[in-house]
């Protein structure tokens, strides 16, 4: 059981990563930020089996902080795609050397 | 250092007034403190003055408004204020009363020295001044006779310059200013002659540097003057150089640097090794520095631009005999290398003879006597040279007394001058001889005493020069005949036949003396006035308290000489003076002149003869030849032709020291280090092109990494990541 939750977490953080590695609209980018960072809370859950309850607590935290993380992230893209009528990153790159 | 403690322990004097030796140099630096504290403080409270507030209608314009010489007539002091300084009076006490408290010490310990033994030097160590590893030294002073001869003439000369100074200089604007230099200069000379080591020795000698530096620019705001400081503090530093070198070497080698360590290591060395040599010969760099030899001797005439009793004081009497003191008191080195003693000696024949061509030629009256400083003190170095370290410092003592008095004599007669001038409004050069002429009339004190100094530096029997300048030249002659130095050759030459070219030079430059000095007071006091006439009505004898130090140094040089008789003449004690130097520099003058037998009597008589034909016959040809009547002033007096005007122009040195020297460093300074390596290399290549380039280049690198293009930041992050996790993996 332990095995196969750490490999779907392990597919789930992969096909994030990829995402957000490869896709160029922010609010899908955003999306797979949060399902890696939902495979990293299945780790958690399924590891505090053997290790405690300890990581259980750190996915209510995990939940919280991706909770505001999602509001302030969201209410940025909005405001960005008024500004500049589009979310595509690959145009705002203002902030360069 | 254990030894030397050993012996201090049971030194007869130990307990006895000379443990309060360190009060001599301490005394005048009391005052140097008092008198600078009163200069500072006037300085505050009076703010700057406004020059053109201080010209010719300044109250006080009266009769005794007027300082002493300034050089080269510029008549500088119009803006200095006629009233005397606020603290003259106080300032007049403190200056010559710490003197006088020094020689009065000096004079108590040199009465605890007579009734005991002197064969060692007490040693007063005050505090470890330097515990380095290898090195220590001690903050020490030294009681010996050697030291106490020296101290004895500073603070003797020096409270008689002091009190000369109340008068020559009290109504110069910077009166406690110019004391607070002199009691500093004193105290500094002390430590000189005082200190029990080199490291102490060598605080004294940059010290009276210092000071000479201060005094000689002491009315700085003429551009003049102050450039004569720097040329003689510039000067000075290539001698120190060499003095370092040597006590460098001398800690390398003998493991010491205090006197009695490094006498007691030095035989180790080995007689005539190179390295006694080079040693001895770096030491006499600094020497030459010091007392103005060839080829360093041109800041002295120079140095003539500071007030008279200064130039009496440092510039004749006793800083410029500092080299003397040093190699008399170094003799045990001198001794190990012969053809270094030859060097000196050779060099102060040649400087003697040099200078006193010099002499002969020019019209500034302290001009002349700079130069015959110049030639004196090549005797000394003549007699030092010749292991007759004795006569060396008998002639710095005479010639401390008559030198000292020419020079005060020649500061009354431009204090005088410089009165009728001023009272005159006459811009003329009160130093210049052609304007003066006639004086013994207005000043009879003055003429008597500056013609007993002369017949003294002329060597005129009974006066103190003689014996002094007859001991030195009888010791080269003897030497020449036999001795340690007659067998070693120098540069090839052998050693004899350089010592009798040596008594040769030294005969001629004594002729030349003569000759210059009769010229300088012909010129100065006989013959008709020449100053105007408006002016004689104002010339006038200084007062009493110049002319009173002038009555004493007359009388130490007509008498001076009976401190070391020569034992042909039974007037009195014979050799008392050598006999008192003898646990100094007896085994180093033992060294040079070997088993040689004393000459014979006929052969001394000769000697003498010759020394004083040569004296009266330079003073006849002086006054047969030259004409006072015939003299000009200065102002109307044609260009001087040929070698007169070489001489007159001192053989061109400064002008070839100038091109040769003076010139190359100065391009060297401007083209090579600072366009070349401070602009070219250092602002351009290391700063515009290494300092901002290789920033300019990380930044360019660091900048491209930037694109703003969150993917890439991602990617990047992503590689990071895997990269340190593999590292922690693979560890």
């Amino acid at each position: 059981m332990l095995a196969e939750s750490l490999a779907l977490s392990a597919v789930l953080f992969t096909i994030g990563a990829i995402g957000v590695l490869t896709r160029r609209n922010a609010i899908i980018i955003f999306m797979c930020v949060e399902l890696m960072l939902n495979a990293v809370n299945l780790t958690f859950v399924a590891l505090s089996k053997v290790y405690g309850m300890a990581g259980q607590v750190f996915v209510v935290f995990v939940m919280t902080v991706a909770a505001a993380e999602a509001a302030v992230g969201l209410a940025i893209i909005i405001a960005i795609f008024r500004h500049r009528q589009t979310v595509d990153l690959e145009n705002i790159n203002l902030l360069k050397g | 250092m254990l030894l030397q403690e050993a012996t201090t322990g049971a030194h007869p004097l130990s307990g006895s007034i000379a443990e309060l030796v360190w009060l001599i140099p301490v005394l005048p630096f009391i005052g140097f403190l008092i008198n600078g504290w009163l200069s500072i403080a006037s300085a505050v409270r009076v703010g700057p003055r406004d020059p053109s507030a201080a010209g010719h209608d300044a109250a006080g314009h009266a009769e005794d408004h007027g300082h002493g010489g300034d050089s080269g007539g510029a008549h500088g002091d119009d803006h200095h204020v006629a009233a005397r300084h606020k603290y003259a009076s106080l300032v007049s006490l403190v200056g010559p009363a710490v003197l006088l408290l020094s020689f009065g010490l000096t004079v108590a310990i040199f009465m605890a020295m007579l009734g005991v033994s002197r064969e060692a030097p007490f040693v007063r160590t005050l505090f470890s001044w330097i515990p380095a590893g290898d090195l220590h030294i001690d903050a020490a002073l030294q009681v010996d006779p050697l030291s106490m001869v020296m101290t004895l003439v500073i603070t003797g000369v020096g409270t008689l310059i002091h009190i000369f100074s109340v008068g020559y200089m009290q109504d110069d604007p910077g009166y406690p200013r110019y004391f607070a230099y002199l009691n500093l200069f004193v105290s500094f000379m002390l430590v000189l002659v005082l200190g029990a080591s080199y490291p102490v020795l060598f605080v004294g000698w940059e010290g009276v540097g210092l000071c000479s530096y201060l005094l000689i620019g002491f009315w700085f705001t003429d551009k003049a003057n102050a450039d004569a400081g720097k040329k003689a503090f510039i000067v000075n530093r290539i001698g120190d150089f060499g003095f370092l070198i040597a006590m460098f070497l001398m800690f390398a080698n003998l493991g010491a640097l205090d006197f009695a360590g490094v006498s007691a290591a030095a035989p180790a060395l080995g007689l005539n090794s190179a390295l006694a040599t080079t040693i001895c010969l770096f030491l006499f760099l600094g020497c030459a520095g010091k007392s103005a030899q060839i080829p360093l001797y041109v800041w002295l005439p120079d140095a003539m631009a500071g007030p008279t009793p200064v130039s009496a004081l440092i510039h004749a009497a006793t800083m410029v005999t500092a080299g003397v003191y040093l190699i008399a008191r170094s003799s045990f080195l001198f001794s190990l290398a012969p053809v270094a003693q030859l060097t000196v000696a050779f060099i102060g024949a040649l400087t003697a003879l040099f200078a006193a061509t010099i002499g002969l030629k020019q019209w500034d009256i302290k001009r002349v006597l700079a130069y015959s400083t110049v030639s004196q003190l090549g005797y000394m170095f003549v007699g030092v040279g010749v292991g007759a370290y004795a006569a060396g410092v008998f002639h710095l003592v005479t010639h401390a007394f008559f030198k000292a008095l020419l020079f005060l004599g020649s500061g009354s007669v431009i204090f005088a001058m410089h009165r009728a001038y001023h009272a005159t409004h006459n811009h003329d050069d009160a130093q210049d001889m052609r304007n003066m002429g006639g004086l013994r009339r207005y000043m009879p004190v003055t003429f008597v005493l500056m013609w007993i100094a002369t017949l003294a530096i002329a060597g005129i029997p009974i006066f103190a020069g003689f014996f002094s300048k007859d001991e030195i030249l009888g010791a080269v002659f003897e030497r020449a005949h036999e001795s340690t130095l007659s067998q070693v050759s120098w540069l090839g030459i052998p050693g004899t036949t350089l010592l009798y070219v040596i008594y040769a030079m030294g005969l001629a430059a004594a002729l030349l003396t003569a000759i210059y000095m009769t010229r300088m007071m012909l010129y100065t006091f006989h013959g008709p006035n020449r100053s105007g006439e408006t002016e004689q009505s104002h010339l006038a004898e200084a007062p009493w308290v110049m002319t009173g130090p002038l009555v004493v140094l007359g009388v130490l040089s007509a008498f001076g000489g009976w401190l070391n008789l020569p034992a042909l003449l039974p007037i009195g004690p014979i050799g008392v003076l050598e006999h008192w130097l003898e646990p100094v520099v007896g085994p180093a003058t033992a060294a040079v002149t070997g088993s040689a037998a004393e000459p014979a009597h006929s052969t001394e008589f000769a000697l003498i003869g010759a020394a004083v034909a040569i004296a009266v016959l330079g003073i006849i040809i002086a006054f047969v030849r030259l004409k006072p009547a015939r003299l000009v002033p200065k102002a109307q007096a044609p260009e001087e032709q040929g070698i007169e005007r070489v001489l007159l122009n001192k053989y061109y040195v400064d002008e070839l020291y100038d091109r040769t020297i003076v010139r190359p460093t100065v391009w060297v300074s401007r083209s090579v280090l600072s366009q070349g390596v401070d602009q070219g290399l250092i602002d351009k290549v290391l700063v515009t092109w290494v300092g901002t380039g290789i920033p300019r280049l990380f930044g360019w690198f660091g900048s491209r990494l930037q694109s703003g293009q969150v993917g890439t930041y991602a990617w990047v992050l992503l590689i990071g990541v895997i990269a340190v996790l593999g590292a922690f993996t693979l560890r």
